[in-house]
């Protein structure tokens, strides 16, 4: 999507793919396997330099999950895992969000969402009263999947950001 | 307006798993290994299908009692086994709310004519594929994920590679006809013509492709990964080898890296025993899994 949208983009998955990125996707996944991913690839202190070096990070669903404070522990966030429950409760549904014009199409796949949140975090949607857009200095994150709806105004906020 | 069990919400879990390793367990401390080693989900059945062939007899739907452990064990996707056709063990594994169920031939059919009509659930199906006739009339039944076969149980990756390679090569060469002959692929394939027209523009398939069916090595997982596969199913080759928590772990690394030959050479290193394996040409005809399924 990202691509389709005009940007040039890698794969991080040592932290050498790090090196000389303007902006950062963490994507959907499953949270457990990332987390080990990024224990065994040791990119958890290249991640975190690469979050607080304030380029633009875009975490959906799992990303969520890994920005949080216990996880990668940049965000003052705490995101419950599979908060609306097993594939069964999976979900899409049309959400507003400040700065996108008219209803986003959101895909929710086992989604998280934040169970609490810090001052320094701005709360841009909610869904059965739970965060599941949210923004904080240079991060944004959403619990849902745009990209599967064929959504693409998230990415391009995020993109956005990246221009100087 | 909320809407639950749409395609994309089915075939959406698929392209989270994307890039994973999916294991198959038969109880909750194994899925707990396959978790701790970095599995994408664990697929929950009765027996392994090296044990499978051995025991023979009639291989079932997993006893619920197990499956549930294998949840509250872990926080992975859990998948689970039915028959072909079985549409009743179906019901019994939404009812559990699995996060997936596999229509499997590595159980023994139900039905040896029909296949579960997969647009009556609402959890998603992933079902095997020889080829990309079958493919597309799974998909058509409303399977949200596709896994080449390959032979289970067998720890021989030679049916895995010939069946991936078939459905790949199949939708490059649906990618040179025009819509006249598209229509008569579409009758040659024994699928829908609107998914023949689909693939043949987009060149790939409507839903994530997994490979399955004899991957025993971290090579073997590069291997398939290379040729096309976007995740792949490890069945007895993890459970069934000497060290199968080390052995998951560097199934694991070499799919993640699989483009990275040194990667995968020090995932291969030291790893013990493989299971052990069968070659799938030696095998009488009946004792043939990939061929259930039609």
């Amino acid at each position: 999507m990202l691509e389709d949208l005009g940007a040039e983009v890698r794969e991080v998955r040592v932290p050498a793919d790090l090196d000389g990125l303007d902006g950062l996707v963490m994507p959907g996944g499953e949270s457990t396997t990332m987390t080990l991913g990024i224990q065994r690839e040791g990119l958890g202190d290249p991640l975190r330099d690469f979050v607080r070096s304030g380029k633009p990070v875009l975490g959906t669903c799992a990303g969520m999950i890994m920005l949080d404070r216990e996880h990668l522990g940049v965000m003052d966030t705490l995101a419950r895992r599979n908060a609306f429950g097993r594939q069964i409760r999976s979900f899409e549904e049309d959400l507003e969000i400040p700065g996108i014009e008219g209803p986003v199409r959101a895909v929710f796949i086992r989604a998280p969402w934040l169970a609490e949140y810090g001052d320094a975090v701005e709360i841009l949607a909610e869904v059965d009263g739970h965060p599941v857009a949210a923004r904080q200095d240079n991060m944004l994150v959403i619990s849902f999947h745009p990209e599967i709806a064929g959504e693409t105004r998230v990415h391009e906020l995020f993109l956005q950001g990246l221009k100087p | 307006m909320r809407d639950e069990a749409t395609f994309r919400v089915k075939a959406g879990l698929a392209e989270m798993l994307k890039g994973g390793v999916i294991m198959d367990v038969v109880n909750a401390e194994q899925a707990k290994i396959a978790e701790d080693a970095g599995a994408a989900a664990v697929m929950a059945l009765e027996r392994v299908p090296a044990d499978i062939r051995r025991d023979g007899g009639v291989a079932r739907m997993s006893d619920p009692i197990l499956i549930k452990g294998i949840q509250e064990a872990v926080t992975i996707p859990v998948m689970a086994k039915a028959r072909i056709g079985h549409f009743a063990e179906a019901q019994v594994l939404e009812a559990l709310e699995v996060d997936y169920i596999d229509e499997s031939e590595v159980l023994t059919p139900a039905d040896e004519a029909n296949h579960i009509d997969k647009w009556g659930f609402k959890v998603p199906f992933v079902c095997g594929a020889t080829h990309l006739g079958e493919a597309l009339r799974r998909i058509g039944e409303g399977a949200a994920m596709i896994r080449s076969k390959g032979e289970a149980g067998t720890g021989d990756i030679v049916e895995a590679v010939r069946h991936l390679r078939s459905i790949r090569s199949e939708i490059r060469r649906l990618g040179t006809l025009d819509d006249m002959e598209l229509a008569t692929a579409a009758k040659e394939l024994q699928s829908p013509l609107d998914l023949v027209r689909q693939v043949a523009a987009d060149q790939k398939l409507p839903v994530v492709l997994f490979c399955a069916g004899g991957i025993a090595t971290p090579a073997d997982a590069s291997l398939v990964m290379q040729l096309g596969a976007q995740g792949v199913f490890v069945g007895s080759g993890i459970f069934k080898s000497s060290n199968p928590s080390e052995r998951a772990k560097a199934i694991v690394e070499a799919t993640t890296h699989f483009k990275d030959p040194a990667r995968v050479a020090q995932a291969s290193e030291g790893l013990g025993e493989a299971m052990q394996s069968l070659e799938t040409r030696k095998l009488e005809d009946q004792q043939l899994l990939a061929t259930r399924g039609w």
